[in-house]
């Protein structure tokens, strides 16, 4: 592999992990997301490192130049990282819509209650809490 | 591991062991669910009209995030207002009426829509029909009824392609899957307010799960206006969607596992 291409590639994979580790730390990301960049970056950085490795999987996978080989699996890893995405945000879809349809429901049966408050004690407003 | 599917309900199970407490002695307790999404302009007609033909039974109208007055007028005509915070779709509004009628201990539910495409003087014959038969769906079909229903070609070519499909899946004859105006009871109820329900637009693909589910479906006529604003949940760029979504939830609920109620 031309020793340009693979500083760069190097470096891209360093900053990636530092950037994700600094992400973390500072609970802008979740463990739980910061798993699949970290294995992403990990993994580029073992290939760019290692021209046995490189040579050895580009053989495997019939790739006739090096860099195809890191371009392929950067690729791949980013196709797996975004079907993740859709199964997490399809969870929160459904999260939010069942959150949204109880909030409903419960909102509703706030206001029933307090109606009937209102007409036991007979006075419009006295169940209603104090807004902080 | 359990199905995402099989997580999203949290209605209490109704107690009616059919051994206890036999459905002959219990009066039907229902309940009418109109999902609006603003309708300021046809809801209170439409409550009025529901109030005119049957004024005993309670009426519920589930406000999907309207930015209108939807919800105000609806309450001020005499409806029972639920709002969503926020615009979720028809399919999950109406399914909102449907859990808070399992909590409440409804046993028959009336669903109509609520921008007056639905005659409400239909619902005693939905609910006789219910209430007779053994199915536990009944839906007014707007094809069966003498008078004719006028729409445009695309549109009926598309009605024509699901309720081919839905007769060809169901194995009885279904004239009107997109028809929103269905009287329901006992599993099927329990079915809509479960996770297996479809959220977007509930049609052909509904009709196909209460099948599968062993859920008897009948239609009758009834009469149907056409939409006054032809505002239609099918039009635009939204119908090619609204295609490829059917296609795709007919054949992955052909695909899925019977729900086990």
């Amino acid at each position: 592999m031309p020793p340009r291409i693979r500083i760069i590639s190097i470096l891209i994979c360093i900053i990636l992990v530092t950037y994700v580790f600094e992400l973390v730390r500072r609970k802008h990301l979740n463990e739980e997301y910061s798993i699949g960049w970290l294995v992403t970056g990990s993994l580029m950085l073992l290939l760019s490192l290692s021209d046995d490795l490189l040579i050895w999987i580009s053989g495997l996978v019939g790739a006739t130049l090096f860099t195809s080989t890191l371009f392929f699996f950067g690729l791949l890893f980013l196709v797996v990282i975004c079907l993740h995405f859709s199964i997490r945000i399809s969870a929160l879809t459904n999260h939010v819509r069942a959150l949204s349809q109880h909030i409903g429901i419960l909102y509703h049966e706030k206001q029933v209650l307090e109606k009937q408050l209102d007409q036991i004690t007979g006075e419009p407003g006295a169940s209603r809490l104090n807004s902080f | 591991m359990t199905s995402p599917l099989e997580t999203r309900i949290y209605a209490p199970e109704v107690s009616s062991s059919p051994s206890s407490c036999p459905p002959e002695e219990a009066p039907p307790k229902t309940l009418i669910v109109i999902p609006a999404f603003n309708e300021e302009r046809n809801i209170g007609r439409v409550i009025r009209g529901v109030l005119e033909y049957v004024p005993s039974i309670p009426l519920l109208v589930v406000n999907d995030g309207s930015s209108d007055r939807t919800a105000k007028i609806a309450k001020e005509s005499g409806a029972e207002v639920i709002s969503l915070p926020c615009n979720l779709g028809y399919g999950v509004a109406l399914q909102t009426g449907f859990i808070y009628a399992l909590q409440r201990g409804y046993t028959v539910i009336v669903q109509m829509d609520g921008d007056g495409q639905h005659d409400p003087s239909h619902i005693p014959d939905l609910l006789r029909e219910l209430r007779q038969g053994d199915n536990e769906v009944v839906i007014g079909s707007r094809f069966l009824h003498k008078d004719k229903y006028t729409t445009t070609l695309l549109r009926q070519l598309g009605m024509n392609i699901f309720s081919q499909l839905a007769s060809i899946f169901c194995g009885q004859r279904v004239t009107d899957p997109t028809s929103g105006f269905q009287a329901l009871k006992g599993r099927a109820i329990h079915l809509v307010a479960s996770g297996f329900y479809p959220p977007d637009y509930p049609d052909a693909d509904f009709l196909i799960l209460l099948h599968r589910c062993g859920i008897g479906m009948r239609e009758i006529p009834v009469k149907m206006h056409p939409n006054p604003e032809n505002k239609s949940m099918h039009n635009g760029h939204r119908s090619v969607y609204y295609v490829v979504k059917m296609f795709l939830s007919i054949f992955v609920t052909l695909l899925r596992q019977k729900p086990q109620l």
